[in-house]
């Protein structure tokens, strides 16, 4: 680690790949208008050329960073290197920047994205926020707003499944004492589509954005501008990470495990993972299918959803959403995983019904197959289908239940303690409470013909998302952020961070399921003041800053915390997990020199002679 | 024992408070239909479920953070791995309880939806950026809904471009009203107080979605069909003062001003006669003939710089003499050298 040593930019694939990735832009700009020449038709014709353009940039992207180098050489029969990491001798921070096989790294190159992504969509948030704050229409045109709230979505989803890559590929592995992923190629692959994919959907802000939110139901989206094209094919790109990271989560579980790990002595969060694999690979391609329809509706004129050509818009709707139901519990399903690993570490206390717990993921999962059309109750579907998808969904709530119950069997009677992670989980937890209990109202059709594409909406979707996802995802980057980086976060900016965002986010989300009641429409620049909903918009801007300022102080606190934090414990809280056994950081290859047999239970806290693991150099690692 | 007795004893007192507090909040807009009382009776059970169970979990959980927190460095917990009966009990009581509450849905959507025999009949048109009303028991079309008190109106909802929703909170149901042959849908409303209310389209439509509301005007019976009566004459007067009339209904004021400011689409001052350059770049004067083949087929010209809007074929369904009053009403404000 040479921090002296100077690098050529040239030689961090990040750099690479953004310079090929225009240059493939300007390559399918020229070959489309080329056979437009060559066809006789006006050379220049620019949604055809920018969509081209785009597909081929991705492409061209993967190829300049070197995603492909080692699946080229194998083809030839080249030797490639066992080894994880590029060049050893580059500055650590250059290492993040390039390709790099090791599920640790990668994994850390997905959080960092995913706050960052996150961090934008946030920034979107303060823009419009800062235009609702008020009626009237001070600060953005109409056409402005409603791309701001369509990115705002889909870029948050885009951090969100970023975040899930996150946490899975770093934990994974880890916690089941593999020494990587089972593709750690693909895995690599998996993470670096999504860099020129949201490239693509930010670009989108430039090219006319466009006006139908993220959920991108046309025909208006067949009409919007070109931004619209770029959402899609962005959108379109990410999702190929989701199924291959599935895949590969999948396979990593199934195949490499610890020797005596059988499924009911994993630790809890990997079933959640599992759980999430398991959507991913399977219901991603139906947005993906969605939107090429619309892209190939106005490209080519094939009238999908075109009333005038025989095309139906409700069609849309329901490719859309067995998709984008099932994407929710992608991504709260990790989050309530981190849930049930941290309580009993902190209560030192097993975790209550375990095998419910995970039998509970996979409940989740399924049962969101078959409920996607509770977002069309007011759609205009045929009327019949509206009783049995209110079934189905309210069926959510019982596995969802079994989580609540047995959290809180698992702090009833513990010894809890109540550092940052621990805070934040009780957060979650309580949060999403609020999110949970708001839903079934939405899911008895006849309160949902009042409730549906009102801001109570919002209220209800921000409260799974930050229970589900936001606190979890904070809490787990805090827990595992010593055996990450080897250092100590600061336990005072944690709790200021926590209390800020806890208070802020109770008064955004109650307020903003409050202006909902009083009649406040989704999506709208403008609002009348009669409605009685203009002090409580204030309220959700002043606490949207306020979670804002929260999540910077994070950062800071992260940043601050690698650059000058104290050294920290190898096991901070005593956990009985495999990955708490290791030194701090955790060595490039995992287990390779720490193998290990499962010989007991994963949650015995305080059970005498109830070790969970043998180390074969003889270290046994029950908690002290 | 005694944790149990304190912590039901919390919940029950968090129930009380959580529920009463929230039933006693105004939540919502005043209500003015029949079939909204269904749907806020429903709301009403669901406030109670909600804060029972937010009492619940919160309450052993508050409990739990301050009785079982940590005091010394080195406890333990008590040593408990689960309780299957408990675990069946509290899978098997939330599913009766979900079940219960979606048969209750049903039935309210039921009486949502109950027809009355005698219901006249409302096609809500939307177009972007306006609604406009088909009285077609009458065969009139207003650009404002007036209904009648305590009778049943069936609204059938039809769009003529992109999807937008029929939504007036005070009467709480909603329906989206899509583009297409056949795809009409329906609604029914029985208003029961008299008054002003207004229809917000709920489905994001594009640019001016959020200014996309029509006033309702709940009457008693007698007042409207005085208003039936007046409207079933017609609008009197000039073919430019009729005109205007249809400037409104057919919500053209949407997207065309009379002032010269551009909006969505070209203002209509001083529009005829005028050389109006389009979007391959060729010129035509706006003479009559132009203008009627602009308002039947928008799509056969497009005039430059408004290229991004697409405007409904709205001329489809307004009468010849509708379209005549129409371009008199613009050569009226002038025209163009
Ligand atoms: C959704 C917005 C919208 C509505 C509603 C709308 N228009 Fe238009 N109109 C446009 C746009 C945009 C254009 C310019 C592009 C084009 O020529 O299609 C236009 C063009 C026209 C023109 C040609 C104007 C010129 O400057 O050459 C006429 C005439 C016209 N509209 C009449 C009508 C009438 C009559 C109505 C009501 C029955 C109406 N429009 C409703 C958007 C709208
Ligand atoms: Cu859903
Ligand atoms: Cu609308």
């Amino acid at each position: 680690m040479s921090e002296t040593k100077r690098v050529n930019i040239f030689s961090l694939s990040l750099v690479r790949g953004i310079v090929f990735q225009v240059i493939g832009m300007l390559v399918g700009m020229g070959v489309v208008t080329l056979v437009r020449l060559l066809m006789g038709l006006p050379a220049w014709k620019a949604e055809p050329a920018w969509v081209f353009g785009a597909i081929l940039s991705v492409l061209f992207f993967l190829i300049g960073a070197g995603v492909f180098s080692d699946w080229y050489k194998m083809a030839f029969g080249e030797p490639v290197s066992d080894h994880h990491d590029p060049d050893p001798s580059l500055p650590t921070w250059a290492r993040y920047l390039n390709i790099s096989y090791d599920h640790k790294v990668i994994g850390i190159q997905y959080g960092v994205t995913s706050i960052l992504v996150v961090g934008i969509a946030g920034t979107f948030a303060m823009i419009f926020r800062t235009e609702l704050a008020q009626a009237g229409l001070q600060f953005v045109d109409l056409d402005f707003f409603n791309t701001l709230i369509g990115l705002h979505g889909i870029v948050m989803i885009a951090g969100i499944l970023l975040g899930v890559g996150a946490m899975s590929n770093y934990l994974v592995p880890l916690l089941i004492g593999a020494s990587d992923m089972a593709f750690p190629r693909l895995n690599a692959f998996a993470y670096w589509i999504n860099v020129p994919a949201a490239l693509l959907v930010v670009s989108s802000l430039f090219l006319g954005g466009f006006d139908t939110g993220w959920t991108g139901y046309p025909p208006l989206s067949a009409r919007a501008p070109l931004g619209m094209q770029m959402f899609f094919w962005g959108v379109y790109f990410i999702g190929f990470s989701s199924i291959l990271g599935s895949l590969n989560i999948i396979v990593t579980t199934i195949r490499l495990r610890a020797p005596g790990m059988n499924y009911w002595r994993m630790p809890i969060f990997v079933w959640a993972a599992v759980a999430t694999a398991l959507i991913g690979l399977t219901a991603t391609q139906l947005i993906g299918l969605s939107f090429q329809m619309v892209s190939f509706q106005r490209l080519f004129g094939m009238g999908f959803f075109d009333p005038d050509k025989g095309g139906n818009v409700i069609l849309f709707q329901h490719l859309f959403w067995f998709y984008s139901h099932p994407a929710v519990y992608v991504f709260i399903l990790p989050g309530l995983g981190i849930i049930s690993e941290l309580l009993p570490v902190f209560a030192r206390k097993p975790l209550f019904g375990y095998k419910w717990i995970a039998m509970s993921s996979l409940g989740i999962a399924l049962v969101g197959f078959f409920v996607w059309a509770h977002h069309m109750f007011t759609s205009g579907m045929e009327e019949y289908l509206r009783v049995p998808f209110m079934y189905s969904t309210m069926l959510v709530a019982v596995p969802t239940g079994v989580k609540f119950f047995s959290w809180v069997g698992t702090m009833w009677r513990g010894r809890m303690s109540f550092e940052t992670p621990m805070l934040f989980t009780l957060g979650a937890i309580s949060i999403f409470l609020l999110g949970g209990l708001s839903g079934p109202p939405n899911a008895t059709v006849a309160t949902d013909l009042y409730l549906h594409d009102t801001y109570w909406i919002v209220g209800h979707f921000h409260a799974t998302m930050f229970g589900g996802f936001v606190f979890p995802f904070v809490a787990a980057i805090y827990y595992w952020f010593p055996k990450i980086t080897g250092k100590m976060y600061s336990e005072k900016l944690g709790k200021l961070h926590f209390w800020l965002m806890l208070l802020a986010f109770y008064v955004q989300s109650l307020g903003q399921m409050r202006a909902g009641l009083l009649g406040m429409r989704r999506r709208i620049a403008d609002y009348d003041p009669a409605l009685g909903v203009q002090p409580t918009h204030l309220w959700i801007t002043i606490a949207g800053f306020t979670i804002f300022i929260a999540m910077v102080i994070f950062v800071f606190n992260l940043v601050q915390s690698i650059r000058k934090g104290e050294p920290a414990q190898a096991n901070p809280w005593g956990s009985r997990s495999p990955e708490f056994q290791l030194p701090s950081p955790i060595p490039a290859h995992n287990y390779a020199d720490h193998p290990f047999v499962v010989v007991g239970e994963p949650y015995d806290y305080g059970l005498e002679d109830a070790p969970y693991l043998t180390f074969e150099t003889g270290q046994t690692a029950a908690a002290d | 024992m005694k944790h149990y007795i304190t912590v039901i004893l919390l919940v029950a007192l968090l129930t009380v408070l959580v529920g009463t507090g929230l039933s006693n909040m105004t939540l919502m807009p005043q209500l003015a239909s029949i079939q909204g009382t269904f749907i806020d009776q429903l709301f009403h059970k669901h406030i109670w479920a909600i804060s029972f169970l937010f009492s619940l979990i919160v309450g052993f959980m508050l409990y739990s953070i301050v009785v079982f927190r940590r005091r010394e460095d080195d406890e333990y917990g008590d040593h408990f791995e689960g309780n299957t009966p408990l675990e069946i009990v509290w899978t098997i009581l939330p599913l009766a309880t979900v079940l219960y509450f979606a048969y209750l849905g049903a039935i309210a959507l039921a009486e949502t939806r109950r027809a009355d025999p005698n219901a006249y009949n409302v096609t809500a048109v939307g177009q972007q950026w306006s609604w406009r009303f088909d009285y077609t028991d009458y065969g009139f079309s207003s650009d404002e809904l007036r209904l009648p008190a305590n009778r049943q109106t069936l609204i059938l909802t039809k769009s003529l471009d992109v999807i937008h929703s029929f939504w007036i909170p005070e009467f709480r149901v909603k329906q989206d009203a899509l583009p297409g042959e056949g795809m009409e849908r329906e609604l029914r409303l029985t208003p029961t107080k008299t008054g002003t209310f207004k229809v917000r389209c709920a489905e994001l439509c594009g640019t001016r979605h959020a200014y996309m509301l029509a006033d309702v005007i709940v009457m008693e019976p007698d007042a409207f069909d005085q208003w039936v009566q007046e409207k079933l004459q017609g609008p009197g007067g000039s073919a430019e003062e009729r005109g205007a009339e249809w400037y409104q209904q057919f919500g053209c004021v949407a997207c065309h001003t009379t002032d010269g400011s551009p909006l969505v689409g070209p203002s209509w001052k001083g529009l005829y006669g005028e050389e109006v350059t389009l979007a391959d770049g060729s010129v035509v004067v706006a003479d009559e003939a132009y203008l009627r083949e602009s308002i039947l087929d928008p799509q056969a010209k497009i005039v430059q710089g408004f290229e991004n809007v697409v405007m409904p074929p709205i001329g489809q369904s307004m009468t010849p003499e509708q379209i005549d009053d129409v371009i008199a009403f613009i050569k009226s404000l002038g025209t163009g050298e």
